[in-house]
């Protein structure tokens, strides 16, 4: 019997545009999906970094003597066990494996312990004695590249200006301020964590929670001198990573540890350490200018930024291409001038975190937006509508926009959308709670709005491509199929998209996710909101080779068709480095957010009423899943709005627990109405258009902005703090 | 020392526990049930909800050597064989499932609130989920789940 591709799609349930169950849902509800902390090897020993107490210092000895004395342990190593190269990086290769004469960060690793009990390890690491001759550090991000030099080429990571339009223009109407974020963690729930197995032959296995198997594979490689082929990397269950498991954390550590000893080695981190263990996002001090006309069109913005890229440098260099080349936001504006400064200081290491530098412009520029409004006497959603970006407009980087940028609907799809009743008479619905502290006395509402931009994939002309592997036989009589990759499943459903989009092209029912490993070629980053549409990309263009060799057939009797694809998509280019032009962007994502707050001004307590959000996904391959990011991004938002700041002092960090490091929980988080909009996308697979960030940039100033709303404070820095409402 | 308990209907024994060391690191790492998680080892998270003698506590809270000759009931311990407890159906159902790092304590806590409350509000859903950490869903898919088992039970 043979089928049409048509026929055979219809025959399966749980394709694209469905929401099927995930896949690994059963296990996770049922507690027995194995994450990477809950793995368990046959004589396996414990794992423990000694990290350094001082954001700056040179380090005059090191003595492991004693701790290597205390029994159950089996090793305790320094810099000189590291056998290969000990300076890895995402983009420069910067910060040691173990740190050899210099500590540039509270928290840096400078020994490991290997024991067989974690409070083996822990009272060996107290028995190592390490001498530092300790530095001023290098705190001021503004001034640092003027401080003490803190590498080699100085302490200016990346510098990306952008000149577009006329420089020296004027306007009838000018708004200028000055912005703050603060330092935001991914406050993932899963800690880092890994088992390393070595295996007789000086090769190694890795079990591993990350979100690029072969970045972590070549950056291991490298430190432990071997050859790519004996690191072996398989991805354990993820608990969350939305960009801080990009750098490596303990996969160097354990892997040392396991081929020192001969023994498998596991290391997880508590959530103190998780704090030092990994980038946070980049804080950052914002100048803007924009000027308009009198009618509200925007005649130019100037900016120059500067962001806190900590003491190596990650993905520094990305993260300030982004808050420049998207740093006036979803708007044309025919003149730009933007000077986009990433440097290193002696505060903790700054990478990747869901939003990538667009978060931290967005916060600006929808500050700016709505001065702006206020300069006018136009209304927030009127002033952002008149200059509203849409297909075909210019960035200031000379990029077109090729595809849908429905900014102006988006805007008036959540203005549109019902408000939440008046300020409700229930304690447990005001600011502050079961706390009892109001019961409505002092408690104001206010209204905000914003919208946001993102670059979906890599960008800059990176090489950016995933690898899939479709094979498909008979199982008990009918066509079933398998699915491999080295994309990392992380939490956000890529598990069940590659299922959703085999059934959807081969038309076969069962399909097999494989686990993640190194076994097949790159898949790359979980980030940039980008796996759908690459690794969905290369699943689906595995599958159309997959059709052809099936041809329709429903019995293939003995026969494997197995193929495997490497798909990329369209290249991007870099930017001039003088003028900041570039078609570097491979696609744009945008969302709008309105806000309601009630803020207790006695208090100084804001409750989020409502946080409701439109966005174009371009195409929703799985609906449900789709709105599972919106909202969890929004959350995200709503953290950097209120709540969530890592906060430093001299370098140090003053708050590293979920104690004094809040994050939302279910009492801070309102109802979140999302509409979600399908502008298919041309030159994406299936029209899809990148999803998990956007949201997590408009969020935090449509928060803000409703703050300012209720209360008429200017709010120039996020997490907006309760003395900043009540001046005390 | 050697601390007798009854885990998920079960009589279990660990051996050569060090007095330092909490109910969940004995359930992860001696009893071999690691469905209880180890987010945050404070008792700010919740992911490491267990019962303990019907009562739903922190694992990461209660040193092993309290759990002696008591009942623990985890998250391996709800679902009948194959058979899903109506909350944990619902959490897969709703999307409320992400990462699922959170969900094995999210389940026991919602376990909990509707033998207690069966048909709760939403401001009871919230109290009594609010000592259970999320950061992949926003919540709004965990609070679906909640109505839908309530709906189911």
């Amino acid at each position: 019997m043979t089928l049409t591709p048509a026929e055979l799609t219809s025959a399966v349930s749980g394709g694209i545009g469905t929401s099927p169950q995930r896949p690994d849902g059963n296990l996770k509800v049922r507690g027995e999906f194995a994450y990477a902390s809950d793995l368990w090897h046959e004589d396996m020993i414990w794992g423990a970094t000694l990290r350094s107490p001082h954001p700056y210092a040179r380090i005059t000895s090191v003595d492991i003597t004693e701790a290597l004395k205390v029994p159950g342990v089996y090793a305790v190593l320094t810099h000189s066990d590291v056998p290969g190269r000990n300076l890895y990086g995402l983009e420069h290769k910067d910060q040691p494996v173990l740190a050899v004469d210099v500590v540039r960060y509270q928290g840096e690793p400078i020994a490991l312990v290997g024991a067989d009990h974690p409070e083996t390890a822990l009272r060996a690491m107290k028995k190592i004695v390490v001498t530092y001759d300790v530095l001023e550090p290098v705190v001021d991000m503004e001034t640092a590249v003027d401080d003490t030099p803190l590498h080699p080429g100085g302490n200016l990571v990346r510098h990306v200006p952008i000149r577009r339009g006329a420089q020296d223009v004027t306007a009838d109407v000018v708004v200028t301020g000055r912005y703050e974020v603060g330092m935001q963690d991914q406050a993932f729930l899963g800690p880092e964590s890994g088992l390393a197995v070595p295996a007789v032959d000086g090769s190694v296995d890795l079990y591993i929670a990350t979100q690029w198997l072969h970045v972590d594979r070549d950056q291991i490689a490298a430190a432990l001198g071997l050859p790519q082929e004996q690191v072996r990397l398989t991805l354990s269950g993820v608990g969350g990573a939305f960009g801080g498991r990009e750098d490596l954390s303990m996969q160097v550590h354990a892997c040392l540890l396991a081929l020192h000893t001969g023994k498998p080695v596991k290391m997880v981190y508590n959530r103190e350490e998780s704090f030092y263990g990994h980038v946070h996002r980049h804080p950052a001090v914002l100048y803007y200018e924009h000027g308009a006309d009198h009618t509200g069109k925007l005649v130019y913005v100037r900016t120059r930024m500067y962001l806190d890229g900590g003491a190596y440098a990650s993905s520094t260099p990305a993260v300030v291409a982004n808050a420049a080349t998207l740093g006036v936001g979803p708007y044309e504006v025919d003149n730009v001038t933007v000077d986009a400064y990433g440097v290193y200081t002696n505060n903790p290491p700054c990478g990747a975190m869901r939003g990538f530098g667009a978060v931290q412009a967005g916060f600006a520029y929808e500050s700016q937006m709505d001065k702006l409004a206020e300069a006018l006497g136009m209304s927030p959603v009127d002033v952002r509508v008149r200059n509203a970006m849409t297909e075909g407009s210019v960035m200031p980087t000379g990029q077109v926009v090729d595809s849908a940028a429905p900014v102006a609907q988006l805007l008036k799809l959540v203005q549109d959308k019902p408000l939440p009743a008046g300020t409700s008479s229930d304690i447990r619905e005001l600011p502050g709670g079961v706390s009892n502290t109001t019961h409505g006395e002092g408690v104001v509402r206010g209204v905000g709005y914003a919208v946001g931009i993102k670059n979906i994939c890599f960008s800059e002309g990176y090489d950016d491509y995933s690898t899939a592997r479709v094979r498909v036989s008979m199982v008990n009589g009918s066509l079933a199929a398998s699915v491999h990759t080295a994309a990392c499943e992380v939490g956000q459903g890529l598990v069940t998209i590659m299922q959703q989009i085999v059934r959807t092209e081969l038309g076969i029912q069962r399909v097999t996710v494989l686990p993640m490993d190194t076994t097949i070629g790159n898949g790359g980053s979980t980030s940039a909101s980008r796996q759908t549409y690459v690794t969905g990309g290369a699943v689906k263009a595995a599958c159309a080779v997959v059709r052809s060799r099936l041809d329709g057939r429903t019995d293939i009797g003995s026969e494997v068709i197995d193929e495997t694809v490497e798909w990329r998509h369209r290249a991007t280019e870099p930017l001039d480095p003088e003028t900041g032009q570039g078609n570097a962007h491979v696609q744009y994502g945008f969302a709008a957010h309105r806000a309601v707050v009630d803020v207790d001004v006695e208090l100084g307590l804001v409750r989020v009423v409502s946080l409701d959000c439109a966005q174009d996904v371009g195409r929703a391959l799985n609906p449900q899943a789709v709105v599972g990011q919106i909202q969890g991004g929004s959350a995200q938002g709503l953290g950097l709005a209120v709540m969530e700041e890592i906060q430093t002092s001299g370098g140090k960090v003053r708050n590293p627990s979920f104690t004094d490091y809040l994050i939302p929980t279910v009492l801070d988080m309102p109802p979140m109405s999302i509409d979600v909009l399908e502008l298919a996308d041309p030159h994406a697979p299936y029209g899809i258009r990148g999803v998990g960030e956007p949201p997590t940039i408009s969020s935090t100033p449509a928060i803000v902005a409703a703050i300012r709303a209720a209360t008429g404070l200017a709010l120039t820095r996020v997490p907006v703090r309760p003395e900043h409402l009540t001046g005390t | 020392m050697r601390v007798n308990v009854t885990v998920n209907g079960e009589q279990r024994q660990a051996d050569d526990v060090w007095e330092g060391e909490s109910l969940l690191f004995m359930l992860r790492e001696r009893l071999g049930l690691p469905g209880s998680k180890n987010a945050c080892e404070q008792g700010e998270c919740g992911s490491c909800t267990v019962y303990l003698d019907n009562v739903p506590v922190c694992a990461c809270l209660v040193a092993a050597g309290q759990a002696q000759d008591r009942s623990v009931r985890t998250v391996e311990g709800l679902a009948s064989g194959d058979e899903l407890d109506p909350v944990q159906e619902a959490f897969v159902e709703a999307g409320a499932v992400q990462c699922g790092f959170c969900t094995p304590g999210l389940v026991v806590a919602a376990h909990d609130l509707l033998d207690r409350v069966p048909s709760p509000s939403d401001p009871e859903i919230r109290e009594a989920l609010a000592g259970n950490l999320c950061r992949c869903t926003g919540y709004e898919k965990i609070l679906d789940a909640v109505r839908l088992a309530a709906s189911r039970r």
